[in-house]
Protein backbone atom coordinates (compact mmCIF):
# COMPACT_ATOMS: atom_id res chain seq x y z
CA UNK A 1 0.00 0.00 0.00
CA UNK A 2 2.82 2.39 0.87
CA UNK A 3 4.17 2.30 -2.65
CA UNK A 4 0.82 2.86 -4.30
CA UNK A 5 -0.44 5.60 -1.96
CA UNK A 6 2.81 7.55 -1.75
CA UNK A 7 4.05 7.70 -5.33
CA UNK A 8 7.53 8.97 -6.09
CA UNK A 9 6.32 11.54 -8.61
CA UNK A 10 4.91 13.59 -5.70
CA UNK A 11 8.52 14.19 -4.67
CA UNK A 12 9.83 14.32 -8.20
CA UNK A 13 8.19 17.61 -9.23
CA UNK A 14 9.85 19.70 -6.50
CA UNK A 15 13.02 17.64 -6.76
CA UNK A 16 13.44 18.21 -10.50
CA UNK A 17 13.08 22.00 -10.16
CA UNK A 18 15.52 21.98 -7.27
CA UNK A 19 18.02 19.86 -9.18
CA UNK A 20 17.86 21.80 -12.43
CA UNK A 21 17.98 25.34 -11.01
CA UNK A 22 20.00 24.93 -7.81
CA UNK A 23 22.08 21.76 -7.70
CA UNK A 24 23.19 21.36 -11.31
CA UNK A 25 24.41 24.99 -11.64
CA UNK A 26 26.48 24.53 -8.48
CA UNK A 27 28.05 21.32 -9.77
CA UNK A 28 28.71 22.92 -13.18
CA UNK A 29 30.27 25.78 -11.27
CA UNK A 30 32.77 23.52 -9.56
CA UNK A 31 33.87 22.23 -12.96
CA UNK A 32 33.96 25.66 -14.63
CA UNK A 33 35.97 27.25 -11.84
CA UNK A 34 38.95 25.35 -13.25
CA UNK A 35 38.58 27.08 -16.63
CA UNK A 36 39.12 30.55 -18.09
CA UNK A 37 35.38 30.89 -18.81
CA UNK A 38 34.25 34.44 -19.65
CA UNK A 39 31.37 36.15 -21.38
CA UNK A 40 33.32 37.15 -24.49
CA UNK A 41 34.38 33.85 -25.98
CA UNK A 42 32.55 30.61 -26.50
CA UNK A 43 35.60 28.41 -25.97
CA UNK A 44 36.85 27.67 -22.49
CA UNK A 45 40.21 26.23 -21.57
CA UNK A 46 41.17 24.15 -18.61
CA UNK A 47 43.56 26.21 -16.50
CA UNK A 48 43.87 24.13 -13.36
CA UNK A 49 43.93 25.98 -10.06
CA UNK A 50 44.75 29.41 -11.56
CA UNK A 51 41.44 30.98 -10.53
CA UNK A 52 41.87 29.79 -6.97
CA UNK A 53 45.47 31.01 -6.99
CA UNK A 54 44.12 34.42 -8.04
CA UNK A 55 41.59 34.43 -5.23
CA UNK A 56 44.11 33.49 -2.56
CA UNK A 57 46.96 35.64 -3.85
CA UNK A 58 47.86 38.65 -1.76
CA UNK A 59 48.19 40.93 -4.81
CA UNK A 60 44.47 40.82 -5.42
CA UNK A 61 41.61 42.09 -3.32
CA UNK A 62 39.71 38.85 -2.86
CA UNK A 63 41.28 37.88 0.45
CA UNK A 64 40.17 41.25 1.76
CA UNK A 65 36.59 40.46 0.71
CA UNK A 66 36.76 37.07 2.41
CA UNK A 67 38.16 38.68 5.54
CA UNK A 68 35.37 41.28 5.56
CA UNK A 69 32.75 38.58 5.12
CA UNK A 70 34.14 36.72 8.13
CA UNK A 71 34.36 39.91 10.24
CA UNK A 72 30.78 40.75 9.26
CA UNK A 73 29.53 37.26 10.11
CA UNK A 74 31.22 37.05 13.50
CA UNK A 75 30.31 40.56 14.63
CA UNK A 76 26.66 40.25 13.55
CA UNK A 77 26.37 36.87 15.29
CA UNK A 78 27.68 38.35 18.54
CA UNK A 79 25.77 41.64 18.39
CA UNK A 80 22.44 40.17 17.29
CA UNK A 81 22.60 37.38 19.86
CA UNK A 82 23.58 39.60 22.79
CA UNK A 83 21.14 42.41 21.97
CA UNK A 84 18.45 39.92 20.94
CA UNK A 85 18.78 38.05 24.22
CA UNK A 86 18.65 41.29 26.20
CA UNK A 87 15.50 42.37 24.32
CA UNK A 88 13.86 38.96 24.71
CA UNK A 89 14.47 39.08 28.47
CA UNK A 90 13.10 42.62 28.56
CA UNK A 91 9.95 41.88 26.56
CA UNK A 92 9.40 38.73 28.63
CA UNK A 93 9.12 40.85 31.80
CA UNK A 94 5.87 42.23 33.10
CA UNK A 95 5.75 45.29 30.90
CA UNK A 96 2.78 47.05 29.40
CA UNK A 97 1.82 46.57 25.72
CA UNK A 98 4.05 43.51 25.46
CA UNK A 99 2.63 42.38 22.14
CA UNK A 100 2.81 45.85 20.60
CA UNK A 101 6.51 46.06 21.44
CA UNK A 102 7.15 42.65 19.97
CA UNK A 103 5.42 43.66 16.74
CA UNK A 104 7.32 46.97 16.54
CA UNK A 105 10.76 45.53 17.30
CA UNK A 106 10.27 42.77 14.74
CA UNK A 107 9.12 45.24 12.04
CA UNK A 108 12.55 46.05 10.51
CA UNK A 109 12.86 42.38 9.51
CA UNK A 110 10.05 42.64 6.98
CA UNK A 111 11.17 45.82 5.21
CA UNK A 112 13.11 45.17 1.99
CA UNK A 113 16.86 45.66 2.42
CA UNK A 114 16.94 47.85 -0.68
CA UNK A 115 14.53 50.27 0.99
CA UNK A 116 16.35 50.08 4.32
CA UNK A 117 19.53 50.97 2.45
CA UNK A 118 18.00 54.06 0.89
CA UNK A 119 16.55 55.24 4.20
CA UNK A 120 19.86 54.81 6.00
CA UNK A 121 21.70 56.62 3.22
CA UNK A 122 19.62 59.61 4.23
CA UNK A 123 20.04 58.99 7.97
CA UNK A 124 23.83 58.65 7.60
CA UNK A 125 24.18 61.71 5.36
CA UNK A 126 26.99 63.84 6.85
CA UNK A 127 25.31 67.23 6.23
CA UNK A 128 21.59 66.79 6.77
CA UNK A 129 21.32 63.20 8.03
CA UNK A 130 19.35 62.44 11.17
CA UNK A 131 22.30 61.06 13.15
CA UNK A 132 24.67 63.96 12.60
CA UNK A 133 21.89 66.52 13.12
CA UNK A 134 20.90 64.85 16.37
CA UNK A 135 24.54 64.83 17.52
CA UNK A 136 24.89 68.54 16.71
CA UNK A 137 21.63 69.37 18.48
CA UNK A 138 22.70 67.76 21.74
CA UNK A 139 26.08 69.46 21.51
CA UNK A 140 28.18 66.51 20.44
CA UNK A 141 29.13 68.06 17.11
CA UNK A 142 32.64 66.63 17.37
CA UNK A 143 31.21 63.11 17.20
CA UNK A 144 29.72 63.61 13.73
CA UNK A 145 31.24 61.36 11.09
CA UNK A 146 31.19 60.68 7.39
CA UNK A 147 29.47 57.41 8.26
CA UNK A 148 29.48 55.74 4.87
CA UNK A 149 32.48 57.32 3.17
CA UNK A 150 35.05 57.29 5.96
CA UNK A 151 37.28 54.21 5.74
CA UNK A 152 37.19 53.91 9.53
CA UNK A 153 33.41 53.96 9.78
CA UNK A 154 31.89 52.56 6.58
CA UNK A 155 32.03 48.88 7.49
CA UNK A 156 30.92 49.55 11.07
CA UNK A 157 27.92 51.49 9.77
CA UNK A 158 26.99 48.57 7.50
CA UNK A 159 27.15 46.19 10.46
CA UNK A 160 25.04 48.59 12.52
CA UNK A 161 22.31 48.73 9.86
CA UNK A 162 22.27 44.96 9.58
CA UNK A 163 22.01 44.56 13.34
CA UNK A 164 19.17 47.10 13.38
CA UNK A 165 17.33 45.09 10.76
CA UNK A 166 18.05 41.58 12.01
CA UNK A 167 17.92 41.70 15.79
CA UNK A 168 14.12 41.67 16.07
CA UNK A 169 14.01 38.32 14.30
CA UNK A 170 16.58 36.82 16.67
CA UNK A 171 14.69 38.31 19.62
CA UNK A 172 11.48 36.59 18.57
CA UNK A 173 13.14 33.17 18.36
CA UNK A 174 14.85 33.61 21.74
CA UNK A 175 11.60 34.89 23.25
CA UNK A 176 9.84 31.71 22.18
CA UNK A 177 12.69 29.80 23.81
CA UNK A 178 12.40 31.79 27.04
CA UNK A 179 8.64 31.28 27.20
CA UNK A 180 9.07 27.54 26.96
CA UNK A 181 11.14 27.45 30.19
CA UNK A 182 8.95 26.40 33.09
CA UNK A 183 8.46 28.92 35.89
CA UNK A 184 8.92 26.26 38.55
CA UNK A 185 12.70 26.21 37.97
CA UNK A 186 12.93 29.89 38.82
CA UNK A 187 10.66 29.51 41.84
CA UNK A 188 12.75 26.63 43.17
CA UNK A 189 15.92 28.65 42.66
CA UNK A 190 14.40 31.62 44.48
CA UNK A 191 13.60 29.45 47.47
CA UNK A 192 17.23 28.36 47.49
CA UNK A 193 18.20 32.03 47.49
CA UNK A 194 19.62 32.35 43.97
CA UNK A 195 20.40 35.85 42.67
CA UNK A 196 19.12 37.10 39.31
CA UNK A 197 22.58 36.58 37.81
CA UNK A 198 22.73 33.00 39.08
CA UNK A 199 19.27 32.24 37.72
CA UNK A 200 20.33 33.54 34.31
CA UNK A 201 23.60 31.64 34.36
CA UNK A 202 22.31 28.29 35.65
CA UNK A 203 18.72 28.10 34.40
CA UNK A 204 18.12 30.43 31.45
CA UNK A 205 21.33 29.91 29.50
CA UNK A 206 21.46 26.10 29.56
CA UNK A 207 17.77 25.74 28.77
CA UNK A 208 18.02 28.33 26.01
CA UNK A 209 20.88 26.50 24.33
CA UNK A 210 18.75 24.88 21.58
CA UNK A 211 17.29 28.28 20.63
CA UNK A 212 20.74 29.88 20.73
CA UNK A 213 22.06 27.14 18.44
CA UNK A 214 19.32 27.91 15.95
CA UNK A 215 19.91 31.66 15.98
CA UNK A 216 23.65 31.17 15.59
CA UNK A 217 23.16 28.85 12.62
CA UNK A 218 20.72 31.29 10.99
CA UNK A 219 23.04 34.25 11.56
CA UNK A 220 26.01 32.28 10.26
CA UNK A 221 24.32 31.21 7.03
CA UNK A 222 22.94 34.73 6.54
CA UNK A 223 26.25 36.45 7.28
CA UNK A 224 28.33 34.39 4.86
CA UNK A 225 25.90 35.14 2.04
CA UNK A 226 25.68 38.86 2.80
CA UNK A 227 25.27 40.98 -0.32
CA UNK A 228 22.31 43.35 -0.25
CA UNK A 229 23.23 45.40 2.83
CA UNK A 230 26.67 46.19 1.44
CA UNK A 231 25.45 46.64 -2.13
CA UNK A 232 22.88 49.30 -1.28
CA UNK A 233 24.86 51.18 1.36
CA UNK A 234 28.36 51.44 -0.13
CA UNK A 235 28.61 48.93 -2.99
CA UNK A 236 32.05 47.98 -1.66
CA UNK A 237 33.30 51.56 -1.35
CA UNK A 238 35.07 53.75 -0.43
CA UNK A 239 37.59 52.13 -2.74
CA UNK A 240 37.35 48.45 -1.96
CA UNK A 241 37.28 48.77 1.83
CA UNK A 242 33.82 47.31 2.40
CA UNK A 243 33.86 44.66 -0.33
CA UNK A 244 32.50 41.25 0.70
CA UNK A 245 32.57 38.00 -1.30
CA UNK A 246 29.21 38.54 -2.96
CA UNK A 247 29.82 42.14 -4.03
CA UNK A 248 33.01 40.86 -5.65
CA UNK A 249 31.02 38.09 -7.30
CA UNK A 250 28.61 40.69 -8.65
CA UNK A 251 31.37 42.88 -10.06
CA UNK A 252 32.96 39.81 -11.72
CA UNK A 253 29.55 39.11 -13.20
CA UNK A 254 29.27 42.64 -14.59
CA UNK A 255 32.83 42.45 -15.95
CA UNK A 256 32.09 39.15 -17.64
CA UNK A 257 35.01 37.26 -16.10
CA UNK A 258 32.97 34.27 -15.06
CA UNK A 259 35.88 31.96 -14.22
CA UNK A 260 37.05 33.87 -11.14
CA UNK A 261 33.49 34.61 -10.06
CA UNK A 262 32.51 30.96 -10.27
CA UNK A 263 35.62 30.00 -8.32
CA UNK A 264 34.61 32.47 -5.60
CA UNK A 265 31.14 30.96 -5.36
CA UNK A 266 32.66 27.48 -5.36
CA UNK A 267 34.81 28.34 -2.36
CA UNK A 268 31.67 29.53 -0.59
CA UNK A 269 29.72 26.51 -1.80
CA UNK A 270 32.18 24.10 -0.20
CA UNK A 271 32.19 26.01 3.10
CA UNK A 272 28.39 26.26 3.16
CA UNK A 273 27.92 22.59 2.30
CA UNK A 274 29.98 21.58 5.32
CA UNK A 275 28.36 24.13 7.64
CA UNK A 276 24.90 23.41 6.26
CA UNK A 277 25.36 19.67 6.82
CA UNK A 278 26.45 20.21 10.42
CA UNK A 279 23.60 22.67 10.98
CA UNK A 280 20.95 20.34 9.63
CA UNK A 281 22.23 17.47 11.74
CA UNK A 282 22.10 19.74 14.79
CA UNK A 283 18.62 21.03 14.04
CA UNK A 284 16.99 17.71 13.18
CA UNK A 285 18.75 15.84 15.95
CA UNK A 286 15.58 14.80 17.74
CA UNK A 287 14.54 12.90 14.67
CA UNK A 288 17.51 10.57 14.88
CA UNK A 289 17.29 10.14 18.62
CA UNK A 290 13.58 9.47 18.63
CA UNK B 1 10.80 47.35 48.64
CA UNK B 2 7.59 48.24 46.80
CA UNK B 3 9.13 51.52 45.72
CA UNK B 4 12.14 49.80 44.18
CA UNK B 5 9.89 47.42 42.25
CA UNK B 6 7.92 50.36 40.86
CA UNK B 7 11.12 52.10 39.78
CA UNK B 8 12.46 48.93 38.24
CA UNK B 9 9.32 48.36 36.20
CA UNK B 10 9.31 52.03 35.16
CA UNK B 11 12.87 51.71 33.87
CA UNK B 12 11.98 48.52 32.02
CA UNK B 13 8.97 50.13 30.38
CA UNK B 14 10.95 53.20 29.32
CA UNK B 15 13.78 51.07 27.92
CA UNK B 16 11.35 49.02 25.86
CA UNK B 17 9.73 52.16 24.47
CA UNK B 18 13.11 53.58 23.47
CA UNK B 19 14.02 50.37 21.67
CA UNK B 20 10.69 50.15 19.88
CA UNK B 21 11.17 53.75 18.83
CA UNK B 22 14.62 52.99 17.40
CA UNK B 23 13.05 50.14 15.45
CA UNK B 24 10.33 52.31 13.88
CA UNK B 25 12.05 55.70 13.54
CA UNK B 26 13.27 55.10 9.97
CA UNK B 27 9.76 54.10 8.92
CA UNK B 28 8.22 57.15 10.61
CA UNK B 29 10.79 59.31 8.86
CA UNK B 30 9.51 58.01 5.52
CA UNK B 31 5.88 58.61 6.48
CA UNK B 32 6.47 62.24 7.43
CA UNK B 33 8.75 63.15 4.55
CA UNK B 34 6.52 61.53 1.95
CA UNK B 35 4.02 64.39 2.30
CA UNK B 36 6.45 67.33 2.34
CA UNK B 37 7.61 69.65 -0.42
CA UNK B 38 11.04 69.21 -1.98
CA UNK B 39 12.64 71.99 0.06
CA UNK B 40 11.06 70.84 3.33
CA UNK B 41 12.40 67.34 2.79
CA UNK B 42 15.88 68.43 1.68
CA UNK B 43 17.00 67.63 5.18
CA UNK B 44 15.18 64.46 6.19
CA UNK B 45 13.94 65.14 9.70
CA UNK B 46 10.84 65.04 11.85
CA UNK B 47 9.69 68.63 11.28
CA UNK B 48 6.03 68.48 10.30
CA UNK B 49 5.06 69.66 6.81
CA UNK B 50 3.25 73.01 6.53
CA UNK B 51 0.71 71.49 4.17
CA UNK B 52 0.27 67.79 3.44
CA UNK B 53 1.32 67.18 -0.16
CA UNK B 54 -0.81 64.28 -1.32
CA UNK B 55 0.09 65.01 -4.93
CA UNK B 56 3.52 63.49 -4.24
CA UNK B 57 1.90 60.09 -4.52
CA UNK B 58 0.33 60.73 -7.90
CA UNK B 59 3.62 62.19 -9.18
CA UNK B 60 5.47 59.12 -8.00
CA UNK B 61 3.00 56.65 -9.46
CA UNK B 62 3.34 58.42 -12.82
CA UNK B 63 7.10 59.00 -12.89
CA UNK B 64 8.13 55.82 -11.15
CA UNK B 65 5.79 53.63 -13.23
CA UNK B 66 4.74 52.15 -9.94
CA UNK B 67 1.53 50.47 -11.06
CA UNK B 68 3.56 48.48 -13.56
CA UNK B 69 6.14 47.23 -11.12
CA UNK B 70 3.47 46.67 -8.50
CA UNK B 71 1.70 44.25 -10.82
CA UNK B 72 5.01 42.58 -11.64
CA UNK B 73 5.82 42.06 -7.97
CA UNK B 74 2.32 40.84 -7.25
CA UNK B 75 2.55 38.34 -10.08
CA UNK B 76 6.05 37.09 -9.19
CA UNK B 77 5.35 36.69 -5.49
CA UNK B 78 1.88 35.20 -5.63
CA UNK B 79 2.42 32.69 -8.46
CA UNK B 80 5.77 31.48 -7.18
CA UNK B 81 4.56 31.16 -3.58
CA UNK B 82 1.40 29.39 -4.66
CA UNK B 83 3.07 26.80 -6.89
CA UNK B 84 5.92 26.35 -4.43
CA UNK B 85 3.52 25.43 -1.64
CA UNK B 86 1.73 22.85 -3.74
CA UNK B 87 4.79 21.02 -4.96
CA UNK B 88 6.56 21.33 -1.59
CA UNK B 89 3.55 19.96 0.28
CA UNK B 90 3.26 17.04 -2.16
CA UNK B 91 6.94 16.23 -1.73
CA UNK B 92 6.85 16.64 2.04
CA UNK B 93 3.79 14.40 2.27
CA UNK B 94 5.47 11.44 0.58
CA UNK B 95 8.78 12.11 2.33
CA UNK B 96 7.09 11.92 5.74
CA UNK B 97 4.81 8.98 5.06
CA UNK B 98 7.19 6.74 3.18
CA UNK B 99 10.47 6.91 5.06
CA UNK B 100 12.71 4.74 2.98
CA UNK B 101 16.45 5.20 3.08
CA UNK B 102 16.30 7.08 -0.21
CA UNK B 103 13.54 9.41 0.98
CA UNK B 104 15.36 10.26 4.20
CA UNK B 105 18.37 11.18 2.12
CA UNK B 106 16.25 13.22 -0.30
CA UNK B 107 14.73 15.17 2.59
CA UNK B 108 18.14 16.18 3.91
CA UNK B 109 19.30 16.84 0.35
CA UNK B 110 16.41 19.23 -0.30
CA UNK B 111 16.62 21.14 2.98
CA UNK B 112 20.37 21.56 2.47
CA UNK B 113 19.17 24.12 -0.06
CA UNK B 114 18.44 26.49 2.84
CA UNK B 115 22.19 26.86 3.27
CA UNK B 116 23.58 26.57 -0.24
CA UNK B 117 24.47 29.61 -2.34
CA UNK B 118 23.12 29.87 -5.88
CA UNK B 119 25.71 29.96 -8.62
CA UNK B 120 24.66 33.01 -10.65
CA UNK B 121 27.12 32.33 -13.44
CA UNK B 122 26.21 28.80 -14.42
CA UNK B 123 22.55 29.51 -13.72
CA UNK B 124 22.64 31.81 -16.76
CA UNK B 125 23.44 28.83 -18.97
CA UNK B 126 20.63 26.81 -17.45
CA UNK B 127 18.27 29.75 -17.99
CA UNK B 128 19.35 29.96 -21.62
CA UNK B 129 18.77 26.24 -22.24
CA UNK B 130 15.34 26.40 -20.68
CA UNK B 131 14.66 29.67 -22.58
CA UNK B 132 13.80 31.45 -19.34
CA UNK B 133 16.52 34.11 -19.38
CA UNK B 134 15.12 37.62 -19.10
CA UNK B 135 11.51 36.43 -18.89
CA UNK B 136 8.87 36.83 -16.23
CA UNK B 137 8.37 33.07 -16.10
CA UNK B 138 12.09 32.68 -15.41
CA UNK B 139 11.97 34.90 -12.33
CA UNK B 140 8.87 33.09 -11.08
CA UNK B 141 10.60 29.72 -11.46
CA UNK B 142 13.73 30.95 -9.68
CA UNK B 143 11.75 32.45 -6.81
CA UNK B 144 9.85 29.20 -6.50
CA UNK B 145 13.06 27.17 -6.39
CA UNK B 146 14.63 29.40 -3.74
CA UNK B 147 11.58 28.91 -1.49
CA UNK B 148 11.28 25.11 -1.90
CA UNK B 149 13.80 23.97 0.77
CA UNK B 150 12.33 26.12 3.53
CA UNK B 151 8.73 25.26 2.60
CA UNK B 152 9.49 21.53 2.58
CA UNK B 153 11.17 21.92 5.96
CA UNK B 154 8.17 23.62 7.61
CA UNK B 155 5.46 21.49 5.99
CA UNK B 156 7.42 18.27 6.68
CA UNK B 157 7.37 19.07 10.40
CA UNK B 158 3.65 19.77 10.25
CA UNK B 159 2.64 16.64 8.33
CA UNK B 160 4.59 14.60 10.86
CA UNK B 161 2.03 15.65 13.47
CA UNK B 162 -0.97 14.45 11.39
CA UNK B 163 -2.07 10.92 12.35
CA UNK B 164 -1.51 8.26 9.74
CA UNK B 165 -5.00 6.92 10.42
CA UNK B 166 -6.27 9.77 8.23
CA UNK B 167 -4.56 8.20 5.24
CA UNK B 168 -5.90 4.77 6.11
CA UNK B 169 -9.44 6.11 6.38
CA UNK B 170 -8.98 7.74 2.99
CA UNK B 171 -7.74 4.50 1.46
CA UNK B 172 -10.68 2.52 2.87
CA UNK B 173 -13.03 5.07 1.31
CA UNK B 174 -11.34 4.37 -2.01
CA UNK B 175 -9.11 7.41 -2.49
CA UNK B 176 -6.23 7.26 -4.90
CA UNK B 177 -3.00 9.12 -3.99
CA UNK B 178 -4.11 12.37 -5.66
CA UNK B 179 -7.56 12.36 -4.03
CA UNK B 180 -6.01 11.46 -0.69
CA UNK B 181 -3.57 14.33 -0.87
CA UNK B 182 -5.79 17.03 -2.31
CA UNK B 183 -9.07 16.31 -0.51
CA UNK B 184 -7.89 14.87 2.80
CA UNK B 185 -4.35 15.96 3.61
CA UNK B 186 -3.94 19.37 1.98
CA UNK B 187 -6.98 20.95 3.71
CA UNK B 188 -5.59 19.76 7.05
CA UNK B 189 -2.34 21.61 6.35
CA UNK B 190 -4.02 25.00 6.41
CA UNK B 191 -2.10 26.59 9.33
CA UNK B 192 1.27 25.57 7.92
CA UNK B 193 0.25 26.58 4.41
CA UNK B 194 -0.85 30.06 5.49
CA UNK B 195 2.43 30.60 7.32
CA UNK B 196 4.56 29.36 4.46
CA UNK B 197 2.59 31.40 1.94
CA UNK B 198 2.98 34.65 3.89
CA UNK B 199 6.68 34.06 4.50
CA UNK B 200 7.52 33.14 0.96
CA UNK B 201 5.38 36.02 -0.34
CA UNK B 202 7.30 38.48 1.87
CA UNK B 203 10.68 36.97 0.97
CA UNK B 204 10.06 37.17 -2.75
CA UNK B 205 8.46 40.61 -2.54
CA UNK B 206 11.59 41.92 -0.80
CA UNK B 207 14.09 40.08 -2.99
CA UNK B 208 16.00 42.02 -5.63
CA UNK B 209 19.17 40.08 -6.36
CA UNK B 210 17.73 37.63 -8.88
CA UNK B 211 16.03 40.32 -11.00
CA UNK B 212 19.25 42.33 -10.71
CA UNK B 213 21.14 39.46 -12.33
CA UNK B 214 18.52 38.11 -14.72
CA UNK B 215 16.10 40.84 -15.80
CA UNK B 216 17.56 43.57 -17.95
CA UNK B 217 14.41 45.34 -19.08
CA UNK B 218 12.80 47.86 -16.74
CA UNK B 219 9.37 46.72 -17.95
CA UNK B 220 9.76 43.49 -16.01
CA UNK B 221 11.25 44.90 -12.82
CA UNK B 222 9.63 44.22 -9.49
CA UNK B 223 8.91 47.05 -7.05
CA UNK B 224 12.19 46.81 -5.14
CA UNK B 225 14.31 47.38 -8.25
CA UNK B 226 11.96 50.08 -9.50
CA UNK B 227 12.28 51.98 -6.24
CA UNK B 228 16.06 51.69 -6.33
CA UNK B 229 16.14 52.98 -9.87
CA UNK B 230 13.81 55.81 -8.91
CA UNK B 231 16.16 56.74 -6.07
CA UNK B 232 19.00 56.90 -8.59
CA UNK B 233 17.07 59.40 -10.72
CA UNK B 234 15.51 61.55 -8.02
CA UNK B 235 18.17 61.57 -5.29
CA UNK B 236 17.60 65.28 -4.70
CA UNK B 237 13.85 64.99 -4.12
CA UNK B 238 13.66 63.10 -0.86
CA UNK B 239 9.93 63.76 -0.66
CA UNK B 240 9.31 61.82 -3.87
CA UNK B 241 11.75 59.09 -2.87
CA UNK B 242 9.93 58.78 0.46
CA UNK B 243 6.53 58.63 -1.22
CA UNK B 244 7.83 55.96 -3.55
CA UNK B 245 9.23 53.94 -0.64
CA UNK B 246 6.01 54.35 1.30
CA UNK B 247 3.94 52.90 -1.54
CA UNK B 248 6.43 50.04 -1.91
CA UNK B 249 6.40 48.97 1.72
CA UNK B 250 2.72 49.68 2.39
CA UNK B 251 1.47 46.29 1.10
CA UNK B 252 3.98 44.31 3.16
CA UNK B 253 3.45 46.38 6.29
CA UNK B 254 -0.29 45.71 5.99
CA UNK B 255 0.28 41.99 5.40
CA UNK B 256 2.65 41.97 8.35
CA UNK B 257 0.23 43.70 10.73
CA UNK B 258 -2.63 41.42 9.68
CA UNK B 259 -0.64 38.23 9.65
CA UNK B 260 2.03 38.86 12.28
CA UNK B 261 0.78 35.95 14.34
CA UNK B 262 1.45 33.55 11.45
CA UNK B 263 4.71 35.20 10.47
CA UNK B 264 6.23 35.07 13.92
CA UNK B 265 4.92 31.55 14.45
CA UNK B 266 6.39 30.44 11.13
CA UNK B 267 9.75 32.01 11.69
CA UNK B 268 10.12 30.38 15.08
CA UNK B 269 8.55 27.11 13.96
CA UNK B 270 10.83 24.15 13.59
CA UNK B 271 13.54 26.10 15.32
CA UNK B 272 12.39 25.96 18.92
CA UNK B 273 10.80 22.86 20.27
CA UNK B 274 10.07 23.33 23.97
Amino acid sequence: MTKRMYPFYFIAIALVFYLVFAVIPSLMGIFLSFTDWNSYSRVTHFIGFDNFATIFSSDENYLHGIKNTIVFTISTIILKTVIGLFLAELVNKKIKFKNLHRVLIFMPAIIPMLVVGIIFKSIFNPEYGLINEALRTIGLGQWTQQWLTDVQWAFKSIIAVDVWKGTGYIMVILLAGLQSISHSYYEAAEIDGATAMMKFRFITLPLLLPALTVTTVLNLLYGLKIFDTVYVLTNGGPGYTTDVVYTQVFSQFSLGSYGVGTALITVLFVIMTILGYVAIRLMSREEYNG
Amino acid sequence: MIKSIVIKSLIQNITVWIISLIAVIPVLLIFINAVKTVSESSSMNFALPRRIQFENFTTVIEKGKLSHSFLNSLMYSSISSFVCIFISAMAAFVLVRNRTRLNRFLYLFIIMGIALPLNYFTLIDVMKWTELLNTRAGIIVLYMVTQIPFSVFIIYGFIGSLPKELDEAGVIDGCGPKRLFFSVIFPMLQPAVVTVFILSFLNTWNEFVLPLYYLNSAQKWPMTLAVYNFFGQFQQSWNLVSADILLTILPIVIIYLLGQRFIIAGMTNGSVKG
